[in-house]
């Protein structure tokens, strides 16, 4: 799947975008991200994956060793101010001024922005608040938020303007079982007004139900792209025989072509690939091979995931 | 890739704005400077620093009328310090070059200082230098906001010390025709005037002690980093105008023509030495202020 980057169809996309911070370490290495408009894209990885990184770079905030991007068919880090105005993000958890109110803040935030009409900040703020459920703590000290609430509050300042895309990086962090479920069912109602979110995270299952695509980053390469059933079919089912005789049922795989056959004591199992379990187990009993048991099992998207980026707890690099 | 398709979507609503725009991108630059101000004049922080500057002028008058008339024995300015307590006595009006004096040496431009170089470092601290890009505000555009509330506040701090040391000494002392420091006696009115020109004259000089404070306060995310470094720069060019040896290098430290305003208070005005001190205030100012947007408009924030 090649798509250009100045394709219309494409909220963010970038090609051979590279970092490499000062000290050497390469961040983000030759990243061809395609975000479709309209989808919510999943974007993936293990801590140190380069995906802060990567945002930083779509955002106009981090300049690209080499490479390019394009927001909403903008070039950026370029033109990033012709087009930011339409892009609402939070990146790297909520940051505000302390002594500020909640109120305040965002009031600060809409005064930055050239494109915000000043008659319209009240009733925006006000609005902004509300949807992240913040009202009354509006007027409290942005100090005496909580964790929670300080990332509502940074939800609120991306929804302070009607956007084309939302760029969310980690928005669950912090947050209890009740606040992440309601951010992702924010997000779901953001999709539904037609908005584009890109969404990272370290967990595959916090974005699974509310995403149409994924991007999976490991070691700052995107190691996987494309819509969630794409993901589910890069899982190869296999089916396991539970056997007597397991050098017979391995003969029976061979003889019909299964790849990646492998024995223990008492089971047998192969790559099923094209092939019918049906028609396996058939060949099985024909072949005389005594069958205990049979069994066809299609990895989840979690092992999938797992199997994408690596199964270590330490950070890789 | 198309260009052609990028041209479309962004160039055509750019073309049909037209005058409009301009107009409209000038009353939001007016709203965000209007948040900047009230970010810098609200802060408790700086709110202290103004009154801290306030009470210096009114200290300094107290304290001089218990110990006068004979008492004039002054740790002032290098050379202003001692002529100007001798005329204390005699003109209240005196008292505002007194104190201006006696606050350039280190509390004004710890001021300036403070606010400047926590400018940036503090956005950065904070991490709102991030979201406020990512409005956005624009590089540039923010920076150019940041200076001029500093500009703001360095005027604001100057102008304090001015008028609560000119209402202390009006109190205090008698007033009535100034002496100048060459005899010459002129109007209470001329000396206002003068009184006037001697704070503008010290308002640049802070205006570019606040552009060595921006530019620092971009390479850093430590705010406190920032204020230490403009300080040290500071105390290290006094001290250097001090040294006989460096006396050639004298009239290009940033503090040497500070205390020059005393050619304001002799007649005729020495218009030559303002001139230079005015012209260095704006060297300085330019300088700092294109390192500074050189630098924070090509690095990234990674705050
Ligand atoms: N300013 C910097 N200077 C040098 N290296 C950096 C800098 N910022 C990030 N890195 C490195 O770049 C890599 C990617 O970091 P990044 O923050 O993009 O990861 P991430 O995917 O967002 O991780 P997490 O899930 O922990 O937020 C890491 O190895 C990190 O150490
Ligand atoms: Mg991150």
């Amino acid at each position: 799947m090649t798509v250009s980057a100045g394709d219309a169809g494409l909220a963010i996309a970038s090609e051979g975008l590279t970092k490499r911070f000062r000290g050497g370490q390469l961040a983000v290495s030759d990243l061809s991200l395609e975000v479709p408009r309209g989808s919510v894209y999943g974007f993936l990885g293990p801590n140190g994956s380069g995906k802060t990184t990567t945002i930083r770079m779509l955002l106009g905030l981090a300049f690209p060793t080499s490479g390019t991007a394009e927001l909403l068919g903008v070039k950026v880090p370029g033109h990033a101010n012709q087009v930011l105005s339409r892009v609402g993000s939070l990146v790297e958890g909520p940051a505000f001024y302390p002594f500020l109110s909640g109120w305040d803040n965002l009031a600060r935030y809409d005064a930055a922005d050239a494109s915000a009409s000043p008659k319209t900040a009240k009733a925006r703020i006000g609005e902004a608040l509300e949807r992240v459920g913040l009202s009354n703590a509006a007027r409290k000290r942005f100090r005496n938020y909580s964790l929670g609430m300080k990332q509502r509050l940074a939800i609120a300042a991306g929804l302070l303007q009607p956007r084309d895309l939302i760029i969310l990086d980690e928005p669950t962090n912090g947050l209890d079982p009740q606040g992440t479920r309601e951010v992702r069912s924010l997000i779901r109602h953001i999709a539904a007004d037609g908005i584009t979110v890109f969404v990272s995270s370290h967990l595959l299952a916090e974005v699974e139900q509310v995403s149409s695509h994924v991007g999976v980053m490991r070691g700052g390469k995107l190691v996987f792209q494309g819509s969630l059933p794409d993901l589910r079919r890069t899982g190869t089912a296999r089916i396991s025989v539970r056997t007597a005789d397991e050098e017979a049922a391995s003969a029976v795989f061979a003889r019909l072509g299964l790849a990646d056959s492998a024995t223990v004591p008492g089971t047998a199992s192969a790559a099923l690939g094209d092939a019918e379990p049906e028609k396996v187990c058939a060949e099985l009993v024909h072949a005389g091979v005594g069958v205990r048991g049979l069994s066809v099992e299609t990895p989840s998207l979690e092992d999938l995931f797992v199997g994408l980026t690596g199964e270590g707890f330490d950070v890789e690099r | 890739m198309s260009s052609a398709d990028v041209a479309g979507t962004t160039a055509a609503p750019a073309e049909a704005a037209g005058a409009g725009e301009e107009q409209r991108s000038v009353r939001s630059y007016g709203r965000f400077l209007r948040s900047e101000l009230r970010l810098v004049f609200r802060r408790r922080r700086n709110q202290l620093l103004l009154l801290v500057v306030a009470l210096f002028p009114l200290l300094i008058g107290i304290a001089l009328k218990i110990a006068s008339p004979h008492g004039g024995r002054g740790g002032g300015g290098p050379n202003n310090g001692a002529a100007f307590f001798a005329q204390l006595a005699g003109n209240g009006v005196f008292l505002t070059f007194i104190a201006l004096t006696m606050l350039l040496i280190l509390v004004l431009p710890v001021v300036v200082a403070i606010v400047s170089g926590d400018s940036v470092a503090g956005e950065a601290g904070y991490g709102t230098l991030r979201y406020l890009l990512a409005v956005p505000a624009g590089r540039t555009r923010l920076l150019s906001v940041k200076y001029l509330a500093i500009v703001c506040f360095a005027v604001a701090a100057t102008f304090i010390v001015a008028i609560v040391a000119l209402v202390t000494g009006l109190v205090l002392f008698p007033a009535g025709p100034v002496t100048l420091l060459s005899g010459d006696t002129v109007p209470l009115a001329s000396g206002l005037l003068r009184v006037l020109y001697v704070t503008l004259y010290i308002s640049f000089a802070m205006a570019a002690v606040g552009a060595i404070g921006l530019a620092i306060s971009t390479f850093t995310e430590h705010g406190i980093g920032a204020i230490a470094a403009v300080m040290i720069l500071i105390v290290a060019s006094e001290v250097t105008d001090q040294v006989p040896q460096f006396a050639s290098a004298g009239p290009y430290l940033p503090t040497h023509w500070w205390t020059m305003f005393a050619a304001l208070l002799r007649s005729p005005v020495d218009t030559t030495t303002l001139w230079h001190g005015l012209a260095s205030f704006a060297a300085y100012t330019v300088i700092f202020v294109l390192i500074a947007w050189a630098r924070f408009t090509t690095t990234d924030v990674t705050s």
